[in-house]
């Protein structure tokens, strides 16, 4: 899929991104394709969130440009933002899904504030979003409280998706999740990008979604892309944190696993 | 881009195909959706075709308008088909087609009269369940308070120190500054009437009087209920909202002893002593209102006031205080406790808490009214 359009979505160079005097980032450059599905990776605290939240603008950057459907975050104006921000779509880790709403209401949010359709469509494209994540309707009228946090996840994946974007962020989306769901959620990701074509950046530690969906890997270390490719490319690696993280005794597992399916 | 279009297409006996063609996606969805409505309910034919061949870029909002077009002609017992779907769209559709759409029916609504007396009756029952949980909470805290007096070590004493700064030592300047304003307001109020009858001395009577037994003690205590039960309560439900009441309770610890007990006893210590600053300064502010509005020398304020208070007068607010304290750290911690997942549960039970409070402070204001005038005090 990643092969047939070469189109950058998200072009980021030489971002530098400090938080609290402390450098974070120190020249990240990193190409996320239409089409494609790109896991992030990285140790704990290499600041893989810090990049996704500095590429949606939740964070001020230092040096550096992003680029996002090819216009210049910096340079775009309020209105061209608005409408980047339309066509992006972000699953955070713990779902923030709004508590005062019903499921319902949270995936109609967006639907509600950026587009013109009628109560009868929003409602049916909300449940329409809802049952392709694989929930039953009648969680519709349901409060976040009273899902259990796979459930949650869905519904957040849901909202994420309402407006049908062309790249999805998700942070960690099967952290916290049993084996079964998690590999469920990567299937269900997998299905959504094929039908959809739309590029996906996956911030994740699971290995198993690394092998069995993810069509590059991007890894984190030092403030700098350490290395970008494919699964291949990643076992090849000298790298010696490469190394340990591919060839560890978790990952040798999940590869005699995915050799195994 | 251009709009998706529908194109009405030529009838072939029985059936009629209709063409579609442009971009079927989520920014064109308000603008086909009528047409579609509309081309769909022209139709008379038997049997309807909807070709997707020409159409340019399709989502989930495009899938499902032609879905829903296909659906609602089938639902009418005629026949309905797709043409021309091609390879990349059939994942989408497949997604699309599918979802059951079964969502039950929200409640019927019942009458309003019915409604009404419902809403009646679970407002009676839930003050009932309040009052209950006020004794419950009222008697694990005496529990554990015996507790800790057995065993004295185990008192969280920093952490009652730690509450008592903040629900003692920094509410002394805005406690102050409203009272002095109160006491000035009213003496000016008493003055202006007064002089009516040349009794202007009497205001310092009733500033007096009505200082030390009831004014001081409530205006203090609605102070308080707003100022830090209001922050027990949204402190209390975000340490449930994030486990962390029962991460204390696995643990082994007791979270009456130890969020509660300290928490409490600080408002129990504090606002006693925030009465009697507030009431100094509220005689302060009547004093120096009736001086300079009223032209009553200090000497003479003074004076009277000996004369017109009693120490009873200044024993009955004062004793007031403590109660009054324990009741708002009940009703703060109890809400607190009572906070479900959402935000907005946060803000309500907040909100309970300083509003009942409040009230709680008013009727408590007023048995100790009946109380002190049966004993002659």
């Amino acid at each position: 899929m990643a092969s047939n359009s070469r189109t950058p979505v998200i072009e980021v160079r030489d971002l530098v991104v400090d938080l609290k005097g402390h450098r974070i980032l120190n020249g990240v450059t990193l190409d996320v394709y239409r089409g494609e599905i790109l896991g992030f990776v990285g140790a704990s605290g290499a600041g893989k969130s810090v990049l996704t939240r500095t590429i949606v603008g939740l964070l001020p950057k230092q040096l550096g440009r992003i680029d996002v459907f090819g216009v210049n975050l910096d340079q775009a104006g309020e209105v061209a933002r608005q409408e980047i921000e339309r066509r992006w779509g972000i699953l955070f880790q713990q779902g923030a899904l709004f508590s005062s709403l019903t499921v319902g209401e949270n995936v109609e949010f967006p639907i509600r504030e950026y587009l013109d359709v009628s109560d009868k469509l929003m409602t049916e494209i909300a449940i329409t979003k809802l049952e392709m994540v694989g929930l039953k309707p009648d969680v519709y009228r349901k409060f976040p409280s009273e899902l259990s946090g796979g459930m949650i996840k869905r519904v957040a994946l849901a909202r994420a998706l309402a407006l049908d974007p062309e790249i999805l962020f998700l942070d960690e989306p099967t952290s916290g999740l049993d084996p079964i769901s998690a590999g469920d959620f990567d299937q269900l990701i997998l299905t959504l990008q094929r039908t959809s074509a739309m590029a996906v950046f996956m911030v994740t530690h699971d290995l198993d979604s690394l092998h069995t969906i993810c069509d590059r890997i991007a890894v984190l270390g030092d403030g700098k892309i350490i290395e970008a490719g494919t699964m291949d490319t990643m076992l090849a690696s000298q790298h010696p944190w490469l190394k340990a993280y591919f060839h560890g005794a978790r990952a040798r597992s999940g590869l005699r696993a995915a050799a195994g399916s | 881009m251009t709009a998706g279009i529908l194109l009405s297409g030529q009838a072939n006996g029985d059936w009629v195909e209709l063409s579609a063609a442009g971009s079927w996606t989520a920014e064109y969805a308000g603008a086909i959706e009528p047409q579609v409505e509309a081309v769909t309910r022209s139709i008379t034919a038997r049997g309807i075709a909807i070709n997707i061949n020409r159409i340019e870029y399709l989502d989930t909002y495009g899938a499902w308008l032609i879905e829903r077009a296909l659906r609602n002609w089938t639902k009418q017992g005629r026949e309905a088909r797709l043409v021309g779907l091609r390879e990349d769209y059939r994942g989408l559709f497949e997604k699309v087609r599918a979802g059951t759409q079964t969502l039950t029916p929200p409640a019927p609504r019942t009458n309003s009269i019915i409604a009404t007396l419902v809403s009646v009756g679970i407002t009676m029952s839930n003050v009932g369940a309040d009052l209950l949980l006020f004794a419950q909470m009222l008697g694990s805290l005496m529990v554990a308070f015996g507790r800790v007096l057995l065993k004295p070590t185990t008192f969280r004493f920093t952490s009652m120190i730690n509450q008592l700064e903040r629900v003692g030592w920094r509410a002394v300047p805005i406690i102050l500054l409203i009272t002095v304003l109160i006491g000035a307001i009213l003496a000016q109020q008493g003055i202006f009437h007064f002089r009516k009858f040349g009794a202007d001395i009497y205001v310092i009577d009733m500033v007096g009087v009505l200082v030390l037994r009831e004014v001081g003690v409530l205006i203090v205590c609605i102070m308080v209920a707003g100022r830090s039960g209001s922050s027990y309560t949204a402190e209390l439900g975000a340490m449930r909202m994030r486990e962390e009441v029962d991460a204390l309770r696995t643990m082994g610890f007791d979270p009456i002893e130890v969020l509660i007990l300290p928490r409490i006893l600080a408002l129990v210590i504090a606002v006693p002593i925030l009465t009697f600053l507030g009431s100094m300064a509220a005689i302060y502010g009547g004093g120096l209102v009736s001086w300079l509005y009223g032209g009553i020398q200090p000497e003479v304020f003074l004076s009277r006031l000996r004369e017109a208070v009693s120490m009873h007068t200044f024993e009955v607010g004062m004793i007031k205080a403590p109660f009054m304290a324990l009741v708002i750290g009940v009703v703060a911690c109890v809400e607190g406790l009572q906070v479900q997942g959402s935000a907005e549960s946060l803000g309500e039970q907040t909100t309970n808490s300083v509003v009942k409070s409040i009230f709680l402070v008013i009727v408590l204001d007023g048995i100790f009214a009946m109380f002190f005038a049966s004993i002659g005090m």
